[in-house]
This record gives C-alpha cells, structure tokens and sequence, in this order.
C-alpha cells in the first residue's frame, strides 16, 4: 500500500476521544438517575436518541457522509440533557436538540465548523423561548419516587432574597449545606448538581489528555475571584465566593462544555484568556444580570471570541522571534 | 544542556527489532541499479554510455551544478542500460544499471591511503565533492555546499547527528558502535575544513551502547563532547538538535550557519574518511532493513544500487502478510509501490509493515482539537494552515508559516480526524513554489 508519510499514528480517534467524554460524564449522569429517578433516564434517552437521528437524517438529506459513528451527536445529546431539568417535556427536548444539531451544528458544516458549543445553543433556546417548561419545574431529588415536589435551584432562591428583603443574609452555608451542595443533593439541571463526581470525570479527562487544564481552571478561579471580591466589597449584597463555586452549572460548563474543542481557543494562552472571559462573564451575568446562572451564555459568548483569541495567541514559529530581533 | 526542543511525539520506537545485530556486508546483486539524482539539487550527468565497461569507484556521472555531486560505479561491471527506473521517492528516474563482472575491482587511484594532514582545507573540500559525498541521513544534501558557508557566516560549533529519532531505524546506532573511531576521524576532517574547534555528538538517550562508545573514542579528542539527549521524535531534526545540544534557535527561514553551526550525519562523517583519507568515494552504506513483515531484521552494509527486492531476499523475504514497505523510516519514509526500486546514497531503512499494522482511516474535518499545536516542534499551527490549504488559500498558508514545515509529520501522528497535514503542507509549498517560480 502507498500513501504519504507518516506511516503511523498514535491510535487516537474522533470517536475514541467522544466517548472517552461520554464515559466522563457517566457518574453524573448515573447520579441524576438516582436522585430525579426515571424522568432523568426520560430526558437523556429522548435527548441522545434524536441528537443521533437528526444528525443521521441531515446528513443523508444534505448528501453527506453519514457519520453518526464518530460519537459526536451522543455527547451532544447527553450534554443537551445534562442541561435540562428532569421535567422537561419529551418536545421540549427534542426541539432542543434540533437546534443543536441541525441549526447549532450542521447547517454550519458539520462537526468541526460550528462556532457555537451546539448543546448549549439547544440549552440556551429553549431557556429563552420556553422559560416556564426551562425553570418552574425544578424538582427536589425525589429519587424514584413520583410525587416531585418543585422548588428552586440554590441560585434562584438566592435572587428572590436578594430580590425581595435586598440582603442574602442567611445564605451563610452550614457544613451539611456544602456538602448537600457538593454531592449534588439539590435541585438544579440534571447534570449540574453533583460537583464532586462532574470533577472526578474532569480529573478523568485531564489525565487522558483528552482536555487540559487550563481552560476549567482559569474558568473556575475566575468565578472564584470575581466573586470574592464582591462578598469582601459588600457580604450584604453578595454571598461567599464558595458558594458561586458549587452551584449552578459551573462544574460542568467549566470541565465539559467550555472544553468543546472546535469552539474553544487552539493554544494554551488563549485558553486561559477564554477560560477567564467565560467566569468574568458568567459573575457579571449572576450578579448584575436578569438570569440567575450566567453559564451558558458566558460560554456562548467565549465561543463568539475564539477565533480573535485564536489570532491573538498562536504560537510564534520556532527561531521567528530572533529573526524578527535581528532584523 | 537543553536536552530537548519544544513540542514532538512519542511514537513506538520498535528499535528492538534490529538494535542488536550487528553490521552485516550484504553480497553484491546480479545488477545495480544507479540513479543518477542521488542528492538534493541538481541530477548527476551520465558520462557512461551503455555497453561501457567501469571499474568500481569510476565516476559513471557527473555534478549537474554546484549543488550537485557526482556518481560513481558501485562495482566493476558493464553499464547494460541507461533507463528510467521506479526511485524511492516514488516516480520513475534515470538510472544507470550496471551488471557486476564478478570482479569488484577498483578504478585507479581508487582505496589509495593519502597523507590528511597534507591536505589544505580547500583541497579536502574538493575531496568531498569528488567523493560523492551527501548527507546519509535521508536528506542527501551535498556535503561540499554545507562545507563552503560564506565568510559572513563564521561556523564555530560542528554537532554531528547521531540522535536517530525515526522509530525502527538502528543503522547510525550500529555505526557508533561499531565504528566510533572512524565516524570521530571523518568529523575531524570536517571541523578542520570549517575551522571549528567545538565537536559535539548529540545522540538519543535509547542507544547507550552507543553514547558509551563514541564517548570513549572522544575521550582523546580536545574539543570533542557527547551530548546524551531525551528521547522524542523529531529529536534529529536539524533545528531540533542544534537547539537540543547548543540552546541556539535557527531563525525561521534561516539555516544553521546562521547560529554558526553546521550539523553533519554520523554516517557522513564516516564517508568523508573513506573518500579523503582512502579515496574510496561514496558507494555503500549501512541501512536497516525491519519491520513485522521481513523474515529477519537486519542492519546492512550495501552497494547504492542494490534493488530492495534483493535486500528482502537477503533478509528471508517477507514473513505474514505485508501491508506497507517504507524506504526510510516510518515518520518521514515513502511508501514504495515496487521493489524493484534500489538503495541510494539516502536510504537510511527500508521497514515493512505488516498489513494489520496499516490502519487505513477515511479522513474527517477538524475539529481543533489542538493536538497538533502541541506536538509541531516548528510551533506552527497545523490545524489553521491545514484548513488554508483546504480552501486553497496558498498565500495565506505562506505567511502563516508553511515554508518553515519540515514535514516531521508529528501533526498527522497525532491527528484524531487523521488529516493529511504533512500532504497538505507540501502541497502548500509547491503551490507557493511554482508561483515564486513564476514571478521570479
């Protein structure tokens, strides 16, 4: 057989790599089993299951290659999930994942040309046009019991008191709290609750090389600062920087959707500035904002400034500044 | 000591295969098959004609310019056809096919021991050049232009190349080992031609027998040093290793004179020896053959000229089913569509895969991962040119850094879509190329 050189590889593959995610994503997907019992297996199944024949279906209508196989419509359909409350309606979901894959991903070009991360632009549609179906039926972990009785992420109750009496006081967490907040023993997104098994599969990644750090981490600490520095202005106003940390979908937008690697910045410099942009704009979103988590736009909003960051922060050619220098 | 460059890979190196056998002088075949582009630049000119009886060490052709070096009879034959002939680079070139008279005698003046320390630098020089001299790791540029940088350009370091970073490969690892002194002796002639009183060897760390034995013969040597580097492909790459051992960068564009270096092969070095020292021009050399699919692997001393189906015969021939022969190694190697193609003074290997080590992969589109921006040892961005190339944005490639892909192929290697980078690259560069060609 002739073909050009290199005549080997290292063995890794686009679906190697997608399922290596989805493999990730699988404690705390397990885990919303457990605590929104089978409306959560509902939601992921519906979500997967059309990410997959949408994908399938375009493709073959816009004569291309068919390329289910490569795994990226299952992690997109899962992250759609993740990112949904269990009560959402099986059309809701669906049409979720229509605009995350056919309008979000395909009518681009397909995998690799989206500009925007397409679970999000499906999260973020339905957030707008469907606001009662997105967020007034966040349910307490029921397990599997039927009778879920609705009640409010920690972030929305959060900005009903500040909203109502205009002090967070009282939102001083106790140890149990933290650690409810931590193991995910609360109301929220199906994904995002379980900060200690979404960081667990993070650790995964990170050590597979499938992800680095840097874009989780500057993510993170930026919040985390950000955040910080608004409690030490005024504790009345805003709550302790932890408690930004745990809740809401930091976790799992800073490990597994900022990460998306056709809508994030190719170099680790411009990761970090990405990673940094994202937690900048998900605190101003949380604190000066309409919506009470800030997440997913701060990341589509990242995804807008990639290819500038990209211009910005590409790699000088090796021996390129001495040239420049002597010249 | 830096020790390593930026970015690279870590390809399986499979050097176990033929690390341990030593040197092996391979029969002379029924018929050589000579071409007459041997070295990067110009062709050779034919100055035989068929029918002509030659001695070995003749010069059967002739420098096509100055970047050029001449031809010479691998063996004492009769030149029976001047025809063009599948070459390794893969498309068929002139060649000059000799059948050996069983004699395998020298032309005169040819194995003549000289006086070197008579010798002017210029006249070593002249030397080279008449000895065929280029450089033996793959590259085959013409010895006697490296040795002839301008005087604004003063070369105070000689760094030979012993890193042998393609995975497979064991014949610069058994030249140490087994002819350490001489490989020393040809690097001195070098550094006296340039001047330059600092030799260091750079070799890849996975060959201590061969760190240990060109240490000890440089332990004599005022100047001479052995620098033990990381293993990591492409660690033998030019820029690479002169970064690795001195810390100095070669501009972008540039070449190592610039950072007043010159970098020969460890082969080379050894050729030179031969050809000034015993005026025997450059007709064989050692290259691995290995792989999954040759019965035995084997590190061997062959003729140029000497087709690869011959060398496979002389390995046991293939074992299993073959899925890919590679003349060189298997990171920067061609592909080769028949065997009947033959060694030339480049060959550094010939390896072959066996067919269930060929993955064959439909290539995808990229999905930035940024993979090959960690692993470019150039730090370009291969993901960026690539899609340049895709949309035939050539100029714009060009200014984002293509010329300056040496095609080490890291980028594909670690590719999940498996791009052709390397395919695009070139591609890229010819267009840019042709067009300077046509503007200039």
């Amino acid at each position: 057989m002739v073909s050009a050189s290199p005549h080997v590889h290292d063995g890794r593959t686009v679906a190697g790599i997608m399922k290596l995610v989805v493999l990730a994503l699988a404690p705390a997907t397990l885990f919303s089993f457990y605590i929104f019992g089978l409306a959560a297996v509902r939601v992921v199944g519906v979500s997967i299951l059309s990410a997959v024949v949408f994908e399938a279906l375009f493709q073959r209508i816009a004569g291309r290659p068919v390329r289910i196989g490569d795994w990226s419509a299952v992690l997109t359909g899962l992250l759609l999930a993740l990112n949904l409350p269990a009560t959402a309606p099986w059309w809701l979901v669906v049409v979720g994942a229509f605009f995350a894959i056919v309008i979000a991903k395909q009518l681009y070009g397909g995998l690799g040309y989206n500009p925007f991360n397409p679970a999000l632009v499906g999260r973020v549609v339905l957030l707008l046009s469907f606001p009662v179906q997105m967020t007034a039926g966040w349910v307490a972990p029921s397990r599997w019991g039927m009778d879920a009785v609705t009640t409010a992420t920690p972030l929305t109750r959060l900005r009903e008191a500040l909203l109502e009496t205009g002090s967070v006081e009282g939102f001083a967490m106790t140890r149990d709290q933290v650690l409810d907040l931590v193991i995910g023993n609360r109301a929220g997104c199906l994904g995002e609750t379980s900060v200690i098994l979404l960081l667990i599969g993070g650790v995964f990644l990170i050590a597979k090389k499938v992800i680095s750090w840097h874009i989780p981490v500057a993510f993170i600490a930026s919040v985390w600062i950000f955040a910080g520095i608004a409690h030490l202005a005024d504790p009345s106003r805003f709550v302790d920087a932890s408690f930004h940390v745990i809740t809401g979908g930091l976790f799992i937008g800073a490990l597994y959707m900022a990460t998306d690697y056709v809508t994030s910045p190719l170099a680790k410099r411009g990761m970090l500035i990405f990673g940094a942009g994202c937690g900048i704009i998900t605190m101003v979103i949380r604190l000066f904002g309409a919506y009470p988590e800030g997440v997913s736009f701060a990341i589509l909003l990242m995804n807008a400034a990639t290819p500038l960051i990209d211009r910005y922060t590409k790699p000088t050619v090796f021996g390129a500044v001495k040239r420049a220098a002597a010249s | 000591m830096m020790g390593r460059f930026f970015g690279g890979v870590h390809p399986d190196y499979n050097k176990d295969l033929s690390r341990g056998k030593p040197i092996e002088t391979m029969p002379v075949p029924g018929r050589l098959v000579v071409y007459l582009s041997q070295n990067l630049g110009a062709p050779s000119k034919a100055v035989v004609k068929k029918g002509d009886a030659v001695l070995k060490g003749q010069v059967i052709a002739e420098s096509g310019g100055f970047v050029s070096t001449p031809v010479h009879a691998p063996v004492s034959g009769v030149v029976a056809a001047i025809d063009t002939f599948p070459h390794p680079v893969g498309t068929d070139l002139p060649a000059i096919v000799i059948e050996p008279d069983g004699n395998d005698r020298w032309a005169d003046g040819c194995d003549v021991e000289r006086d070197v320390d008579a010798l002017s630098s210029a006249e070593i020089r002249d030397l080279v050049h008449d000895g065929g001299l280029v450089g033996m790791g793959g590259a085959t540029f013409p010895t006697h232009v490296k040795l002839s940088p301008p005087p604004e350009k003063p070369i105070d370091v000689l760094v030979l190349n012993g890193a042998e970073c393609e995975p497979y490969l064991s014949a610069d690892h058994r030249m140490m080992v087994e002819h350490a002194e001489e490989i020393l002796d040809g690097a001195a002639l070098f550094a006296r031609v340039i001047e330059v009183g600092r030799v260091i060897v750079g070799i890849e760390k996975n060959k201590p027998d061969a760190i240990a034995a060109m240490r000890e013969r440089a332990a004599g040597r005022e100047g001479f040093e052995v620098a033990a580097l990381d293993v990591v492909y492409p660690q033998g790459a030019e820029k690479q290793l002169i970064f690795a051992v001195t810390g100095r960068r070669v501009p972008a564009g540039g070449l190592p004179m610039d950072v007043g270096v010159l970098v020969q092969n460890v082969a080379t070095c050894r050729a030179a020896r031969e050809a000034v020292r015993f005026n025997r021009p450059l007709i064989e050399r050692v290259l691995t053959v290995t792989g999954r699919a040759i019965a035995e692997p084997k590190n061997l001393l062959v003729r140029v000229g000497t087709p690869f189906e011959d060398i496979v015969a002389f390995c046991g021939g293939m074992s299993g089913e073959t899925g890919k022969i590679i003349s060189g190694g298997p990171m920067m190697g061609v592909s080769q569509y028949s065997l009947a193609a033959a060694v030339t003074k480049g060959t550094s290997g010939i390896v072959l895969l066996r067919r269930d080590e060929v993955a064959q992969f439909v290539s995808d589109a990229c999905i930035r991962c940024g993979r090959c921006v960690e692993a470019c040892p150039m730090r370009l961005d291969p993901s960026t040119l690539s899609i340049l190339v895709e949309r035939m944005r050539f100029d714009d490639a060009g200014e984002t850094g293509v010329n300056d892909c040496m095609e080490c192929g890291c980028c594909a290697y670690v590719c999940p879509s498996r791009r052709p980078l390397v395919q695009h690259f070139r591609r890229a560069k010819a267009e840019l190329r042709a067009k300077a060609r046509k503007a200039g």
